[in-house]
């Protein structure tokens, strides 16, 4: 009987595995947040110092519209553009050390749905945020990521670890405080992709990673 | 005999269908390889063990072409997953039992 038991046990043990393993995309890194987040500080931090150098005023990249591209806006693309993609290189270099660590593949079909979740939403708000740019509505542009941001990765953590879901809801809410506080927005997008993903990823390195270091 | 009491479906009783099966309950559909991977199967094992659950009507075999290349894919159909469904309650009852 004892001999039975221990064979139910296993088997339902592998039931549970099987359907977690086969429906999540477990290689993410709580590496990667901590990465990100200082990526955003470093992108936020160069942020205020052009707008607090000599080159412009803060006035004059609000409404300067006759400054050329860089001296506007260009720089500030370029900045959060370095962040996302310096973001997505570590991400996908921390991923894929996790994926040969766990011995499964990194590109499987859990990690293409969860992109694909991810990128509808994310591409939205992308868009958006950068007709509102192109409106010159800047005050809108750091509550708009947020939110979305936000959104798109509560909506994924179901294909992924449960407790993105908590940062997700985290993003939310800072996006909705900005919105109320316009203004100071740049300052939100530092806590938000900065600060929270730091706490997050280590939160997630302490809970998943350690162990097997 | 032990099985038929305990409600507990002989289709099940191995490790690998046990995984087709799981996997299927939580992805709507699965091709091949995926699925190969994912049990870290050799194709011959994999196409036998399926074959098996098919002739149950559990599992549904999708065969389509994607450009030049055959894709098979697989689902559970509905009397497969309330006999997963059976077979899982019986195994926990089993276990709360005792």
């Amino acid at each position: 009987m004892q001999q039975e038991d221990i064979k139910h046990i296993e088997a339902l043990n592998d039931i549970r595995s099987m359907m977690r393993k086969s429906s999540r995309f477990l290689s993410l890194s709580g590496l990667s947040g901590i990465f990100a987040g200082v990526y955003a500080l470093v992108g936020y931090y160069l942020a205020v110092w052009r707008i607090n150098s000599d080159v412009l005023s803060m006035r004059q990249i609000v409404y300067g519209r006759n400054a050329d591209w860089f001296d506007g806006y260009g720089f500030f693309i370029l900045d959060a553009a370095a962040v996302l993609g310096l973001s997505l290189i570590t991400a996908y270099y921390f991923s894929s050390r996790k994926a040969k660590k766990n011995n499964t593949k990194l590109f499987d079909h859990t990690a293409w749905q969860l992109m694909w979740q991810m990128a509808v939403p994310l591409t939205a708000g992308g868009i958006l945020s950068f007709v509102f740019l192109l409106h010159g509505s800047l005050a809108f542009i750091a509550p708009m990521m947020l939110c979305f941001y936000g959104t798109a990765i509560f909506a994924a953590s179901r294909m992924t670890y449960d407790d993105v879901k908590y940062l997700g809801l985290g993003q939310i809410a800072l996006g909705l405080i900005s919105a109320f506080d316009l203004g100071n927005g740049l300052l939100y997008w530092a806590l938000g992709f900065g600060v929270l993903h730091i706490i997050y990823g280590a939160l997630m390195w302490w809970k998943y990673d350690r162990v097997k270091n | 005999m032990n099985f038929k009491i305990h409600n507990l479906n002989k289709a099940f009783d191995n490790r690998v269908r046990l995984g087709i099966m799981s996997a299927l309950m939580v992805n709507d559909s699965m091709d091949f390889n995926t699925m190969k991977d994912l049990l870290d199967l050799t194709d011959g094992n994999l196409a036998s063990h399926i074959t098996a659950l098919e002739k149950e009507g559990y599992v549904h075999v999708k065969k389509e072409f994607v450009g030049k290349k055959p894709l098979t894919s697989y689902s559970a159909t509905k009397i497969g997953v309330k006999a997963f469904n059976e077979h899982l309650d019986a195994l926990e009852k089993l276990l709360k039992n005792r």
